[in-house]
C-alpha cells in the first residue's frame, strides 16, 4: 500500500493528533468525536473513545470552554476513535501544566499498553524518556541519532554528568585546562554550558575524588559542584552542540 | 445509533447548521436585518398622500393664486430670500411678478420642482381667469405591485441570498484554513467533495428558513405581490444563493487570513452592491456600462427575482438571468475546486 494509490485506505488506519488544531469552539465535545468517527469505517463508539480520554464531565461543554489539557485530550480522542494502528501524536503537551501533563503520559502509557504504534514528537527530553521505545533525535529536519533511551545515554560514554563551577585563586578568572580534566581516568567528555564545566563521567565514586585532586592541583576553587545521571537531554545538547531549541 | 449518525455527509451538512445557529451575529445579518431594513425602507417610501410641494412668490397676490392649489403651499418673501431658500432646497419654486406678467425661478433637473412649474401655472392662469379648453377627469392609482417596497423587496431578497451565501462560505472555510482545522480533517479520510457539498446543503437549509421568513414579512406587512409560480421562485432562490455559494467558495479557496478573505468578499460584493439595481434600477446606468452590468450575477438574480414576483413571469421568459446565474454557479465551482488550498 502507498499514499499515491492508497491515501485514504492509508487515513482509515492511522489517527493524527496535531499541536496547532483548533477544533470549532461552539462544538461541543461529543459533537466533534462524533464528526470524526463519521469519517471511519469502523472504530470504536464515540462513548469509548470519550472515556479513554477522561472527557466524560465535559462531554456536553463547547470545545471553547475546555483548558488547555482538555483540548489536548480531546484532539487525541479525535485521533483515536477511527481505532487506528498507528498514531502519531505531535507534541501533545506543549503549554500544559505538570498535572495535565502526566495525565496525557498516563494515556500514552495505556494507548502503548493495548499495542498501539505511536509516533510522537516532543521538545521534552523527559517525556521522551518516559515514553519512548526508540527515540529519534533530529537536527534541521535530519535524524542525528536513533535508539532506546538507554542505548541513546550510553553512546555518550558515561552515565553521569558532573556539573562544577570554578575560580582561579590567583587571578579569579575562570581557567581550566580542559586537556587534564579529560585526562582523568573516567572522564569521557568536557564541555562548557553556560559557564559550567561539565563532565561526562563513568564510576562516579572513583572519578569525583580524582577530579577534586586534579583541580586543587591547578589551584583552582570549586563554587558550585552537582552531579546528576546522564538523561536524553545531555544527549540533546552534546549531540546538537546547543541548547534547546524552539525548532 | 442511527445509519445517519455514521454518515459523514449528514454530520459535516450537521457541524455547519449547528455552528450557524450558535452564533448569534450570523443570525441577526441573514434574518434579522433584511427584515429590518425592509421595514425601515418601507416606511421611508411608503405611499403618502400626493405630496405637497412648498413654493414662493413675491407677492401676496401672487400667493393667494398659488395657494389655490392642493399641490402647493406658498408663502411670500422677497426674491433674495428666495433665491436664497431656492438653494437650500426650503422651496422647490419662486415665482416672481414682473411688470407684463411671471417669471418661475426653478431647477428643470428636479422632477418635484418641474411639477411644482406645471401646478404653480395652472393656478396663477386659473386666477388670471384662463379656462381649460379640454374638460379633464382624474381617476387615481394606489395600486401594490407599482409602489417602491415592491420594487425593493426583491431587490433586497437577492442581496440577502448573496451575503449569506457569500459570509457563509467565506468566512467559515478560512477560519477552518486559519485554525488548521482543514489540515486535521484532511488527514482524517473524510472525502473532500463532502466537506464542500455539506457547506452547500446546510446552505439550502438555511435559505428555506431564510426566505420564507423575509417573505413571509413583506407578504403580511406590505402586502408585496407574488404573482409568478411560488415553486419557480423557490427554484430562482436556491439557483441563486449555489451562484452565490460558488462565488464564496472561489473567494475562499485560496485566502490564509480573515483579514485577505474579507478584503476579497468585499471587493466582489460592494460593485454589485451598487450597480446591480437593489434599491434603484440598474438600467439608470449608462449604456456603456450596461453588458457589465448586465453580467453581474446580483443583477441576473433581481432581474429573475422582480420578473417572478412583479410581473408574474415562468421560467421560460427568464432565460437570460437563469443563464447568467448558471453561468456563474459552473465556472467559479469548477476553478474553485482546481485551486482549493486545504493547508
Amino acid at each position: 500500500m502507498n499514499w499515491a494509490s492508497s491515501a485514504n485506505e492509508l487515513r482509515q488506519r492511522i489517527g493524527i493528533q496535531l499541536q496547532e488544531t483548533q477544533f470549532p469552539e461552539k462544538l461541543t465535545v461529543e459533537e466533534t468525536i462524533r464528526l470524526f468517527r463519521s469519517f471511519y469505517r469502523r472504530g470504536i463508539s464515540v462513548a469509548e473513545s470519550i472515556q479513554t480520554a477522561q472527557l466524560e464531565e465535559k462531554r456536553h461543554s463547547r470545545v471553547g470552554t475546555l483548558s488547555g489539557g482538555q483540548k489536548q485530550r480531546l484532539a487525541m480522542a479525535c485521533a483515536l476513535v477511527g481505532d487506528p494502528e498507528l498514531l502519531f501524536l505531535d507534541e501533545p503537551t506543549t503549554g500544559l501544566d505538570p498535572q495535565a501533563r502526566r495525565h496525557l503520559w498516563d494515556l500514552v502509557d495505556q494507548l502503548k499498553q493495548a499495542g498501539r504504534t505511536i509516533i510522537l514528537t516532543t521538545h521534552y527530553m523527559d517525556e521522551a524518556d518516559r515514553l519512548c521505545d526508540r527515540v529519534a533525535i533530529m537536527d534541521h529536519g535530519r535524524i542525528i541519532a536513533l535508539g532506546t533511551p538507554q542505548q541513546l545515554i550510553a553512546s555518550i560514554g558515561g552515565d553521569h554528568i558532573v556539573e562544577f563551577a570554578i575560580t582561579s585563586q590567583q587571578s579569579g578568572e575562570d581557567e581550566v585546562d580542559a586537556k587534564l580534566l579529560v585526562a582523568i581516568p573516567g572522564v569521557q567528555g568536557h564541555r562548557v554550558d553556560g559557564g559550567l564545566h561539565q563532565l561526562t563521567v563513568r564510576d562516579l565514586h572513583t572519578t569525583v575524588p580524582r577530579i577534586f585532586a586534579s583541580l586543587a592541583a591547578q589551584g583552582l576553587h570549586l563554587s558550585d559542584f552537582r552531579t546528576h545521571s546522564a538523561t536524553l537531554e545531555d544527549v540533546f545538547v552534546g549531540l546538537t552542540g546547543r541548547n534547546l531549541r524552539d525548532e | 445509533m442511527s445509519r445517519l449518525e455514521y454518515s459523514s455527509l449528514f454530520q459535516l451538512t450537521m457541524v455547519r447548521f449547528r455552528l450557524f445557529l450558535r452564533e448569534p451575529e450570523a443570525i441577526f445579518w441573514i434574518f434579522i436585518f433584511p427584515i429590518l431594513l425592509a421595514i425601515g425602507l418601507g416606511i421611508a417610501f411608503r405611499n403618502r398622500p400626493a405630496e405637497v410641494l412648498d413654493v414662493a412668490a413675491t407677492t401676496t397676490q401672487l400667493t393667494q393664486a398659488l395657494a389655490t392649489d392642493p399641490g402647493l403651499r406658498a408663502k411670500t418673501i422677497d426674491q433674495a430670500q428666495g433665491t436664497r431658500e431656492l438653494a437650500t432646497g426650503d422651496i422647490l419654486l419662486l415665482a416672481i411678478k414682473q411688470p407684463d406678467g411671471v417669471t418661475y425661478k426653478y431647477d428643470d433637473s428636479n422632477p418635484d420642482a418641474r411639477t411644482a412649474r406645471l401646478l404653480a401655472d395652472r393656478a396663477v392662469q386659473a386666477a388670471a381667469g384662463a379656462h381649460a379648453a379640454v374638460c379633464a377627469e382624474n381617476q387615481l392609482l394606489h395600486e401594490t405591485g407599482a409602489r417602491y417596497i415592491d420594487f425593493v423587496v426583491p431587490g433586497l431578497l437577492g442581496m440577502n441570498l448573496m451575503g449569506s451565501a457569500i459570509w457563509g462560505l467565506g468566512f467559515s472555510i478560512v477560519e477552518a484554513r486559519q485554525k488548521k482545522l482543514l489540515k486535521r480533517l484532511v488527514a482524517s479520510p473524510m472525502p473532500r467533495w463532502q466537506y464542500l457539498t455539506a457547506f452547500l446543503l446546510s446552505r439550502l437549509l438555511m435559505l428555506v428558513i431564510e426566505v420564507v421568513a423575509f417573505l413571509a414579512f413583506a407578504r403580511l406587512a406590505f402586502g408585496v405581490p407574488f404573482r409568478g409560480s411560488v415553486w419557480q421562485l423557490g427554484f430562482l432562490c436556491v439557483l441563486t444563493s449555489l451562484s452565490f455559494s460558488a462565488l464564496g467558495l472561489l473567494i475562499a479557496s485560496r485566502a490564509r487570513t480573515m483579514e485577505a478573505a474579507s478584503g476579497l468578499m468585499n471587493l466582489v460584493m460592494l460593485p454589485m452592491w451598487i450597480l446591480s439595481g437593489v434599491f434603484f434600477s440598474a438600467s439608470r446606468f449608462p449604456a456603456v456600462i450596461q453588458p457589465v452590468v448586465r453580467a453581474l450575477p446580483l443583477t441576473a438574480a433581481i432581474d429573475a427575482l422582480r420578473g417572478n414576483m412583479l410581473q408574474g413571469m415562468s421560467l421560460g421568459q427568464l432565460v437570460m438571468p437563469l443563464g447568467i446565474l448558471t453561468a456563474w454557479l459552473v465556472f467559479p465551482f469548477a476553478i474553485s475546486l482546481r485551486i482549493f488550498r486545504w493547508r
